[in-house]
C-alpha cells in the first residue's frame, strides 16, 4: 500500500517543485543578465579566458585518459603470458631423430677370405629412412665396427656347443643398453646347425655364419645387418612407437596392446574365489612376486616404477555364464562371450585412489563347484591350452581348475593350494605383451636361443627402451606443437612462469635426447625423453592453464558502457567541439584575409 | 544365462522360478537371457514370451531369428536359465528339421494354439562381435560423461534424464570406473521427495533410476563451469582421486551428454554460472590437442540446444541436440504423486530407443537422429555431423554407448623353473603368519556408549533478553541527567 501511494504523492509535489525551480532560474539570469549588458567589455575578455581554459581541460582530459587511461586498462585486463620459446617449439615438428644403433662386430680367425681379413678393422655406416606421415623425419643408422677377434674370444670358440661359447666368451667392453656384439664364426662351423645362418643369444650378442666367397665384406655386410635389425629396431617396434604417425597400411592392430609409455605401473593379482563354501583356496602370491615377477620386472625397470598388490576377492562372479559341454562332461566359455566377462568383475576390482598410473590387473578365477572344470575355447571351439585371455591395456585373465579328484571328500570346504608356476607362467607372458613385447619372430634360418630365467632377452628389452623412447619424444613434440597451436587459436590461456619454465625444461630436455639418440646412447637418451615427456604434461596440465576468461562481445560491452560512457561521452563532445570551433576559427581568419 | 534382464515397458522383476512372466496388459516383456551360440554366430536371445491366449503373435526385434521352439511344459517348476538352456540344447540336436520351415508349416505367425503351447526362441545374430572386424573402428575403450546441471526440486527431471541415460551406459557395458557422473543436485535426499531414496524416471514409479550401484562422482556444489572443464581437458589438481578423472587417451571413445536450462548459446550451471558455446568449443579443441579422445559424441538435452554445437570445431565429434536454436525443449511425464515431471521429452524418447539395443545390436547413428520426430519432442531435434569422418551410417549406436572389450585368447607361455627350496621357506612363512595372526575383530566404528552416557551439554551462557535494552536506557539515561533534555535538538 504504502509503494502505492509514494508514485501519486510524487506526482502532487513534482509540479510545485518544477515551478520553483524555474522561478529561482529566471531570476538568476536575470541577475547575471544584467551587469553583463552593462560593462560588455570585462564580461567578454573573461568569457573567453574561460572559453580557453575550459580548452585546455578538456584537452587534458583526453590526453589524460589516452595517455595514462588506455594504457592502464591495456595492462590490467591483459592475459598474462610468459614468454615461451615458440620458434624452437615450431622446429621440433620438422626435427630429424636419427637412432644411431652401435653394433661391434668381431669376426673370428677363418671366418673371412684372407684379402678381406687385411682390411680390417674399420667402420661401416648403414642408414635407413622410415617413411612417416607427417613432417618429422626418422633414420635408423647402424654403425657396424669390423674388427677381428682377440685371443679370448678365439679361445670360447673352441667350445661345442653354441651356449657353452657365448658363456665363455669375455664380457664385451661395451654392453650398454642399445649396443650389439655379433660375431662372425667361420663357414664350416659345427656350433650351429647345419640350416641355421645365424644364432641370436638371450644377451645382446648373435652368431652369424662367415663366408668364403668374394666380396665377402658386402655379403657378410647384408647378413649382419638383417640380425641387427631384428635385435634392434624392426618396423613393428617404431609401429608400436610412432602410432598414428605411420603411413595407414603399416599400421596394424598389434600397436592397440602395449600400455602407452609412463613413469609407472600399478600391477594387482587378484584371486577370485566365487565360492568360497567349496573352496578354501591359497596362493602363494608373495613367494611368486619374489621368485618370478620381482626379477622380470627389475630387468624393466629401466622403463618405469612398478608397484604390485595382491588381493583376494570373494563371491566375485564373472559376467557370463558358462555352458555345459556334454560331451567332455566340463563347462566353456566361448571366445565371443569373453569381452563380457571382465565389466562385472572390474567394478570390485577397486584401484588405488592415490596413484595415476596405468593400473595392470591380472585375474586367476577359481571356478565355483558347479561350473568346474571350466575351459575357455577359442573361436574354432577348441580348448585353450593356457586357459587364460588377456585384454590390451587392461590386463590378463586365467581360469584356474581344481584338481577334481580333491571332491572325494565330505569336509567342505576344500582346501586349494594354487600351484604358481603354470599360473606365473602365464602371467609373466601377457605381461611381456601388454608391456609391447611380443614373442620374437624371426626368419626361418634364425636360431633363437631361450631366454633366461627372468623371462626376458637382454635385447629385448632394448626394443622396448628404443620403442619407448621413440614414442616419449613423438609425444612431446606433439604436446608442445599442440600447446603452441592452443596458445596461438585460444586468446585466454594464461601461461604462468611456472609452466613457462618447464615448457623450457622440456624443449632442452627433447633436444638433450635427440642428440644422445644420434650418439648412440640408449640409456642417456631415454632418461631425456621421459624428463621431457614429465615436463611436458606438468605444463600441458597444469590447473593455472584453464581459461575461464572468455566473455562473449556483447557481454564485454555491457561490462564496458556504464564505466567508459559517462566518461567518454563528455571528453569526445568537448573533441568534437573544440574541433568544429577551430574550424570555424580558421575560415574566420580566411574570410578577413 | 543367469543374467536375466528385463527391459521395456513393465519393469517388474520376474522371478527366476516363476514358469513364465505374464505381461501386464499390452505390455510385452522382452528377455536378454544372454549370448548364444548359434550355427557358428553369436546370438544375443531377445525372446519374446508371451502369454496363453494372447491373440496376435507377439512384435517381433527387428532382425531376430528364431532359434528354437520350446514346449511350454519345459518352463514349468524350474529356472528360466536351465529352461531355456535345455530348449536350445534340443533344438540343436534335432538339426535335421529346419526350424523355420516348422514353424512355417505351423502356421507362422504361429496360430492361438501354438501360442497356448509354445514359445518360440529368438535371438540377434551377429557374426561380426568379437571379430576383428569390430575392432576397425578403432577404439579400445569408452568413456561417459554425464551432466546435469540443475538444482532444485522442480529440476527433478533433469536428474531423472542424467540418471536414466548413466543407467543404459552402465547396462551396456562401461564400468563405473569410465563414466564421470556429475548431479548438480540430489534429489533422491531431497525432503520434498514423497519417496526418499528414489528417483523415478516412469510414470507411476515404475521405474527407479537411483539403484543401488549408482557412483556419483561430482554432486551438488561440485558440479561448476570450472570442475566440468577441468574433468575435460584433465587440468585437475594433483589431488584429484582417479574415479573423478577423465582418463581417457587417444583410443578412447567419449560420450558426453548434458541436460539443464539453457539459451542461445549457453548452458547454465546451479543458477550461478554458465558455460558458453564457445568456451565447450575451446575445451574440445584442447582435449583433442592432446588426443584425449578418439571419437566423442555429444548431446545435450536443453532449450536452443543446437547452439550448444554451433561453434564446435574440432574434428570426429558428432553432436546432437533436443531443439534447435529458438526452441524450447519440453519436459514430458508429470507425476502426480512426486509432483514434478519426470524427464524431458528428448531424453525419454533417446532412453526408449536404447532399452532396444543390446550390446550386440547393429543400430546405428542414423537410427539414433531420427528417434524424436516433432509430432513426439514438440520441438526440433537437431544433429550436426560434418566434423566427424566417418559416415553415420557405419557408427553402431554401441560404439559410443556400450563398451565391448577387445580380447585376445594367450597362447603362449613364459617358461618358468620352480625354484623348490625358496617356495618351500615361503611356505613356511605363510604357515608361521597364520598360527601368528590372532582372531581379528571389527573396531568400533561409533563410540555408541560414550555417545548414550555422556553428560548433558553445558549452556552457553547468554546475557539475559533485557539485558542489552537496560543498558541501552541506561546509557539514555546518563546522557540525559548531564546534557538535559533541551539539548536533544543538538543529538537528532
Amino acid at each position: 500500500m504504502a509503494e502505492g501511494r509514494m508514485p501519486e504523492r510524487a506526482r502532487l509535489e513534482r509540479p510545485r517543485g518544477d515551478r520553483g525551480d524555474r522561478e529561482r532560474n529566471q531570476a538568476l539570469a536575470a541577475l547575471t543578465l544584467d551587469p553583463g549588458s552593462l560593462q560588455p567589455a570585462p564580461r567578454l575578455a573573461r568569457r573567453k579566458t574561460e572559453k580557453i581554459r575550459g580548452k585546455h581541460a578538456a584537452l587534458c582530459f583526453a590526453t589524460m585518459a589516452v595517455m595514462l587511461g588506455l594504457p592502464l586498462w591495456w595492462k590490467t585486463t591483459e592475459t598474462y603470458r610468459a614468454a615461451l620459446p615458440y620458434s624452437q617449439i615450431g622446429h621440433l615438428d620438422s626435427m630429424l631423430l636419427r637412432l644411431r644403433v652401435p653394433v661391434s662386430v668381431v669376426f673370428i680367425q677363418g671366418s673371412l677370405p684372407i684379402v678381406d681379413q687385411q682390411k680390417l678393422p674399420f667402420t661401416v655406416v648403414n642408414e635407413r629412412d622410415v617413411p612417416l606421415k607427417c613432417k618429422m623425419k626418422l633414420k635408423c643408422r647402424f654403425q657396424l665396427a669390423y674388427r677381428m677377434a682377440g685371443s679370448h674370444e678365439e679361445k670360447a670358440f673352441k667350445k661345442d656347443t653354441i651356449e657353452e661359447a657365448e658363456a665363455a666368451l669375455p664380457l664385451p667392453k661395451e654392453d650398454t643398453l642399445g649396443s650389439l656384439n655379433i660375431f662372425v664364426i667361420p663357414e664350416k662351423s659345427s656350433l650351429l646347425p647345419k640350416d641355421k645362418m645365424s644364432y641370436i643369444g638371450p644377451k645382446r650378442t648373435a652368431f652369424v655364419r662367415g663366408t668364403q666367397v668374394r666380396q665377402a665384406l658386402t655379403v657378410m655386410g647384408q647378413r649382419i645387418l638383417q640380425v641387427a635389425q631384428s635385435m634392434s629396431l624392426t618396423d613393428e617396434v617404431l609401429a608400436a612407437a610412432l602410432g598414428d604417425r605411420l603411413p595407414e597400411d603399416k599400421v596394424s592392430l598389434d600397436k592397440r596392446r602395449p600400455l602407452k609409455s609412463s613413469l609407472g605401473y600399478e600391477i594387482t593379482f587378484s584371486l577370485l574365489n566365487p565360492d568360497p563354501k567349496s573352496h578354501e583356496v591359497h596362493w602363494d602370491i608373495e613367494g611368486a612376486v619374489e621368485n618370478y615377477v620381482q626379477p622380470f620386472l627389475s630387468l624393466l625397470s629401466v622403463v618405469g616404477n612398478f608397484s604390485m598388490d595382491s588381493q583376494i576377492l570373494y563371491y566375485a562372479m564373472l559376467g557370463v555364464t558358462p555352458r555345459f559341454d556334454a560331451a567332455s562332461s566340463s563347462y566353456t566359455l566361448a571366445a565371443y562371450s569373453l569381452p563380457h566377462v571382465i565389466n562385472p568383475v572390474e567394478a570390485r576390482l577397486g584401484s588405488r585412489a592415490t596413484s595415476l598410473y596405468p593400473v595392470i590387473n591380472f585375474l586367476l578365477y577359481v571356478p565355483e563347484r558347479a561350473h568346474s572344470p571350466l575351459y575357455i575355447q577359442d573361436k574354432d571351439g577348441a580348448r585353450v591350452a593356457t586357459n587364460a585371455f588377456h585384454s590390451p591395456r587392461w590386463g590378463g585373465i586365467m581360469v584356474y581348475n581344481v584338481d577334481p579328484s580333491a571332491y572325494n571328500t565330505t569336509k567342505y570346504p576344500v582346501k586349494v593350494d594354487v600351484d604358481m608356476v603354470p599360473v606365473m607362467e602365464v602371467f609373466l607372458s601377457q605381461m611381456r605383451l601388454l608391456f609391447g613385447i611380443p614373442p620374437p619372430q624371426m626368419p626361418e634360418n634364425f636360431l633363437l636361443g631361450d631366454p633366461p630365467r627372468e623371462g626376458l632377452r637382454s635385447w629385448e628389452v632394448d626394443r622396448l627402451v628404443w620403442a619407448r623412447t621413440v614414442e616419449n619424444v613423438a609425444t612431446v613434440v606433439t604436446t608442445l606443437t599442440s600447446l603452441a597451436e592452443l596458445l596461438d587459436k585460444i586468446g585466454n590461456i594464461v601461461i604462468k612462469d611456472n609452466v613457462a619454465s618447464e615448457v623450457y625444461r622440456a624443449v632442452d630436455a627433447i633436444q638433450e635426447a635427440v642428440v644422445e639418440l644420434s650418439a648412440g646412447n640408449l640409456e642417456l637418451a631415454f632418461r631425456y625423453s621421459r624428463e621431457a615427456v614429465t615436463s611436458s604434461e606438468k605444463a600441458f596440465f597444469d590447473p593455472s592453464l584453464l581459461h575461464l576468461l572468455y566473455f562473449p562481445d556483447d557481454q564485454k560491452f555491457a561490462i564496458y558502457i556504464p564505466l567508459f560512457l559517462p566518461m567518454a561521452v563528455p571528453i569526445f563532445l568537448s573533441m568534437i567541439k573544440i574541433i568544429v570551433e577551430n574550424q570555424k576559427a580558421r575560415k574566420d581568419i580566411e574570410k578577413v584575409d | 544365462m543367469e543374467q536375466v534382464q528385463f527391459l521395456g515397458p513393465g519393469m517388474d522383476p520376474v522371478s527366476e522360478n516363476r514358469p513364465h512372466p505374464v505381461p501386464s496388459g499390452e505390455s510385452l516383456h522382452w528377455l536378454t537371457l544372454g549370448e548364444v551360440s548359434h550355427g557358428g554366430q553369436q546370438c544375443f536371445l531377445v525372446s519374446a514370451l508371451w502369454a496363453p491366449g494372447m491373440k496376435a503373435g507377439p512384435p517381433q526385434p527387428a532382425g531376430s531369428l528364431p532359434l528354437a521352439l520350446a514346449p511350454l511344459s519345459t518352463f514349468s517348476k524350474r529356472p528360466l536359465s536351465t529352461a531355456v538352456l535345455e530348449a536350445l540344447s534340443a533344438e540343436e540336436s534335432s538339426k535335421a528339421r529346419n526350424l523355420e520351415n516348422r514353424l512355417e508349416i505351423d502356421g507362422f505367425p504361429p496360430s492361438p494354439l501354438v501360442v497356448k503351447d509354445f514359445i518360440v526362441l529368438r535371438g540377434l545374430c551377429s557374426p561380426a562381435l568379437g571379430r576383428p572386424g569390430q575392432l576397425l573402428n578403432g577404439h579400445t575403450n569408452n568413456w561417459a560423461v554425464l551432466v546435469c546441471t540443475s538444482r532444485f526440486w522442480f529440476n527433478y527431471r533433469h536428474v531423472a534424464n542424467t540418471l536414466s541415460v548413466y543407467r543404459s551406459v552402465k547396462r551396456l557395458g562401461i564400468p563405473d570406473s569410465h563414466i564421470v557422473l556429475m548431479l548438480a543436485d540430489d534429489m533422491a535426499c531431497n525432503p520434498r521427495n514423497p519417496k526418499p531414496a528414489t528417483v523415478f524416471s516412469h510414470k507411476n514409479m515404475e521405474l527407479n533410476v537411483y539403484g543401488d550401484d549408482v557412483e556419483v562422482d561430482y554432486r551438488s556444489y561440485e558440479v561448476t563451469v570450472e570442475n566440468f572443464l577441468r574433468v575435460l581437458t584433465g587440468r585437475v589438481p594433483p589431488s584429484t582421486p582417479r574415479s573423478k578423472r577423465l582418463l581417457s587417451d587417444d583410443r578412447s571413445n567419449i560420450l558426453i551428454y548434458m541436460t539443464g536450462h539453457g539459451g542461445n548459446g549457453f548452458l547454465k550451471f546451479q543458477d550461478s554460472e554458465e558455460i558458453t558455446n564457445v568456451e565447450l568449443a575451446d575445451a574440445f579443441e584442447q582435449m583433442w590437442q592432446k588426443r584425449r579422445y578418439h571419437e566423442m559424441l555429444f548431446i545435450i538435452d536443453t532449450c536452443q540446444g543446437a547452439s550448444m554445437y554451433e561453434r564446435f570445431y574440432s574434428p570426429n565429434v558428432m553432436a546432437l541436440a533436443s531443439s534447435q536454436v529458438g526452441e524450447d525443449s519440453l519436459s514430458h511425464q508429470p507425476d502426480l504423486a512426486i509432483g514434478v515431471h519426470l524427464m524431458d521429452r528428448y531424453t525419454f524418447y533417446v532412453l526408449e530407443f536404447l532399452e532396444e539395443i543390446h550390446p550386440a545390436s547393429q543400430a546405428n547413428m542414423n537410427d539414433l537422429f531420427q528417434v524424436c520426430p516433432k509430432s513426439l519432442c514438440v520441438s526440433t531435434p537437431g544433429h550436426r555431423t560434418d566434423l566427424f569422418q566417418r559416415n553415420p551410417q557405419n557408427v553402431l549406436i554401441t560404439d559410443f554407448f556400450g563398451s565391448v572389450r577387445k580380447v585376445e585368447i594367450t597362447t603362449e607361455r613364459v617358461a618358468l623353473k620352480p625354484d623348490p627350496s625358496s617356495l618351500g621357506y615361503s611356505h613356511l612363512k605363510c604357515q608361521k603368519d597364520e598360527e601368528l595372526t590372532e582372531p581379528l575383530n571389527y573396531a568400533e566404528q561409533l563410540p555408541v556408549a560414550q555417545i548414550i552416557h555422556q553428560k548433558p551439554k553445558q549452556k552457553e551462557w547468554h546475557p539475559p533478553g533485557g539485558f542489552i535494552l537496560g543498558l541501552w536506557a541506561l546509557i539514555l539515561m546518563v546522557f540525559f541527567k548531564t546534557y538535559g533534555i533541551k539539548h536533544m535538538k543538538y543529538v537528532f
